[in-house]
């Protein structure tokens, strides 16, 4: 596949930036305590969430994801203000603060919901692509789940329906390498290949670096085109690294669950640095300047927004237990 | 007095004829449920295991797959908690489902999608989304069915906070009570005893519903009030009946709906006899009858003339051999002795031979299941 075009780099580029500076400033903003609510960054993976609106349809494209979903709610287009309001417990929160960080949605693009439980998301998605079997819908439902997810019975129970009944579905593992702090090598035999494990069930399956932004954006492109073409799920493993703490706002390496060089490598491997070296080549510093201007710009007003934002009613906790 | 207290004969029926209703099972009543729901909503699924075999659970999904296809009604594979998922996200879209269980034990497999996801998704997302799910979980009894295919866990399901719980007794709430619970758009628990199956009623023709929430009041009478729901309601109809026989008046209120649960008609009963009976297919511990003991105990403590008796399962697993399972389950006996007790007098009425097998709902069942 040919090189993304110098246009589709740039929005690539600044889709990436904007959720690494979301991400930065909610850590920031934390340890003023009025986001109360746990919160997993998904700072050094944003390269696998922020192509999606690029790539996939507003509405007819579902999204389903996990506790670490930030990334991927921005990147299809989720809405910001809502979202922020939703961490702050906003009434204007995207679930009127009902579901904190963990449980997201975002209808109008496509992103439908997120969970707090590993794996639990799964069979979700692959309902939603049922669905659109049997009403005849176009489109396709990703599902966004981590290296842990594949240790659970419900993802092999899922993925098993999905290839049974040809369902138009792009399974993506997240591979960060830790469950919390649990290395792999506690969780997984040693040498074990996610992907080739996927493909033994018997779907399509890639292993693709999930630093590199320009191969996750033809990864999709690619995967799309598989479903279009086999009428059939396809599996993706990104392997990538965190930069935070599994949940939370600060660092964790000095807990030493993961060692120096290993972290030295991925930070060196970063995706916004990655991609940044190739933008700053290509673009005059005043373009790039103003383009991060207009992200803090929109970042301000929304947490302005949501700080400013009203809590709900204390006695609406009682409401909509039953549709 | 009955005969014969054979429980396949016991009916709950009104005894003039109409020409709107006719005689069929309870698992005939369950079939023509889905059937009708499967015509009226194409979006529709039923799935379970198998719901496409050739015994198409005990008859209850019955021509079903040949009449609507495989996509919508289908055998899935033995992965009962991502089937739960599956038909959350199904039912999110507006593709409601009733996926069922042969036996309410496999449910347990996924309770995480039911009290995480099912229960959860309609509050969490501040009514986004509702996910009209029923799923029919079957309750075993008898034939060595065992510690893991005969529990009856409506107070599990019942403590989560989202779920609606109903558990009918007879073939014609069975049916109107099922078309009810599909077209609800929360998550519906539609718990059946496999010892109800068999049993015949008279059942409404055509699309007909029933409001979840509803009890019934089968038998009316000044003295005691009984409560009961699914199986158990076949044990208070035979203990009523020669109850009356003995000059004992007796409400007797078949639940039909666990949660929401129909308090007013309870209370209303006690309120005139002052004294209450509470029967539950469950173990005893934390059960369904406790809630309402407490529920009737707080609200009407100085209209009980005495304290509310309950008769459930005892805390202890349904054991397998023939020999341990005697006596394990209460029934109508076990009723009658009570009110033996409380109203200080002998009752008549003939008990039931003991020739007869404890273990089958009526003597022409064979097992396995």
């Amino acid at each position: 596949m040919k090189n993304l075009s110098n246009n589709t780099e740039l929005n690539l580029y600044f889709s990436i930036l904007r959720i690494r500076k979301i991400e930065e400033r909610i850590a920031e903003e934390y340890s003023s305590w009025q986001i109360r609510c746990p919160v997993h960054l998904s700072v050094g993976q944003e390269a696998i969430g922020a192509p999606l609106k690029m790539i996939f349809n507003d509405k007819k494209d579902e999204v389903v994801s996990g506790h670490r979903s930030h990334s991927h709610y921005l990147g299809k287009g989720g809405n910001l203000k809502k979202f922020l309001c939703e961490l702050y417990g906003k009434k204007n929160g995207s679930s009127g603060g009902r579901a904190g960080s963990m449980h997201l949605t975002d209808k109008n693009c496509g992103f439908i919901l997120s969970s707090a439980i590993v794996g639990n998301s799964i069979p979700i998605g692959v309902g939603l692509a049922y669905a659109k079997k049997i009403k005849r819908e176009k489109g396709l439902v990703l599902i966004f789940f981590g290296d842990a997810a594949v240790e659970t019975g419900v993802f092999f129970e899922s993925v098993n329906f999905a290839i049974l009944k040809k369902l138009p579905i792009i399974f993506v593992c997240e591979n960060n390498f830790y469950s919390v702090y649990s290395s792999m090598k506690y969780r997984q035999p040693n040498k074990r290949i996610i992907s080739n494990m996927a493909s033994g069930l018997g779907i399509k399956s890639v292993n693709v670096d999930g630093n590199d932004p320009q191969l996750v954006y033809k990864t999709y492109l690619k995967a799309k085109k598989y479903i279009k073409k086999n009428n059939g799920p396809i599996f993706i493993e990104f392997k990538t690294f965190r930069h935070f703490e599994h949940c939370g706002y600060l660092k964790d390496d000095h807990l030493k669950y993961r060692n120096k060089s290993e972290i030295k490598y991925w930070l060196n491997k970063d995706c916004l640095k990655k991609i940044k070296k190739k933008i700053v080549r290509k673009y005059n510093e005043k373009l790039l300047s103003n383009l991060e201007r207009s992200i803090n710009k929109e970042i301000n007003l929304a947490f302005q927004f949501a700080k400013r934002s009203k809590f709900p009613k204390n006695t609406d906790s009682k409401k909509k237990l039953y549709a | 007095m009955p005969k014969d207290p054979n429980f396949q004969k016991i009916q709950i029926v009104k005894k003039n004829y109409m020409h709107n209703k006719k005689i069929i099972t309870y698992a005939e009543a369950i079939n023509e449920a889905l059937n009708l729901s499967l015509k009226k909503d194409k979006n529709l699924l039923c799935f379970g295991l198998g719901v496409g075999d050739p015994k198409e659970v005990f008859g209850t999904t019955k021509n079903l797959k040949k009449k609507f296809g495989d996509k919508r009604v289908f055998d899935m594979p033995t992965s009962e908690n991502a089937m739960t998922g599956i038909a959350i996200g199904c039912a999110i879209k507006k593709c409601s489902v009733v996926m069922t269980h042969q036996r309410l034990d496999f449910s347990l497999l996924a309770f995480d999608q039911i009290i995480n996801n099912a229960a959860k998704i309609f509050y969490m997302f501040n009514g986004e989304f509702s996910v009209p799910l029923t799923l029919r979980l079957i309750v075993g009894r008898g034939w060595g069915q065992g510690p893991t295919h005969s529990q009856s866990y409506q107070s599990l399901f019942s403590h989560v906070p989202g779920l609606k719980v109903v558990m009918p007794s007879n073939p014609d709430d069975a049916k109107k009570v099922l078309i009810q619970s599909i077209l609800d758009p929360n998550p519906v628990i539609y718990i059946e005893h496999r010892w109800l199956h068999d049993q015949k009623g008279y059942v409404e023709k055509g699309y007909k519903t029933k409001n979840l929430g509803k009890g019934n009041l089968l038998m009316s009478g000044k003295d005691i009030t009984i409560v009961s729901s699914s199986f158990m309601t076949t044990e208070a109809l035979i203990a009523s009946k020669i109850l009356k026989a003995n000059k004992i008046g007796v409400d007797l209120i078949d639940l039909c709906s666990i949660k929401p649960l129909d308090e007013k008609i309870i209370i209303k009963s006690v309120k005139k006899t002052g004294r209450l009976l509470i029967l539950d297919s469950g173990h005893n511990f934390l059960s369904i009858a406790s809630e309402i003991a407490s529920m009737v105990t707080s609200k009407l403590f100085k209209n009980l003339k005495l304290s509310p008796k309950k008769i459930a399962m005892p805390d202890f697993p349904v054991p397998t051999s023939y020999a341990l399972t005697r006596n394990f389950y209460p029934g109508h006996e076990q009723i009658i002795e009570y009110c033996e007790k409380t109203f200080k007098r002998k009752i008549k009425y003939r008990k039931i031979s003991k020739n007869i097998n404890h273990d089958v709902p009526h003597e022409e069942f064979r097992g396995p299941f």
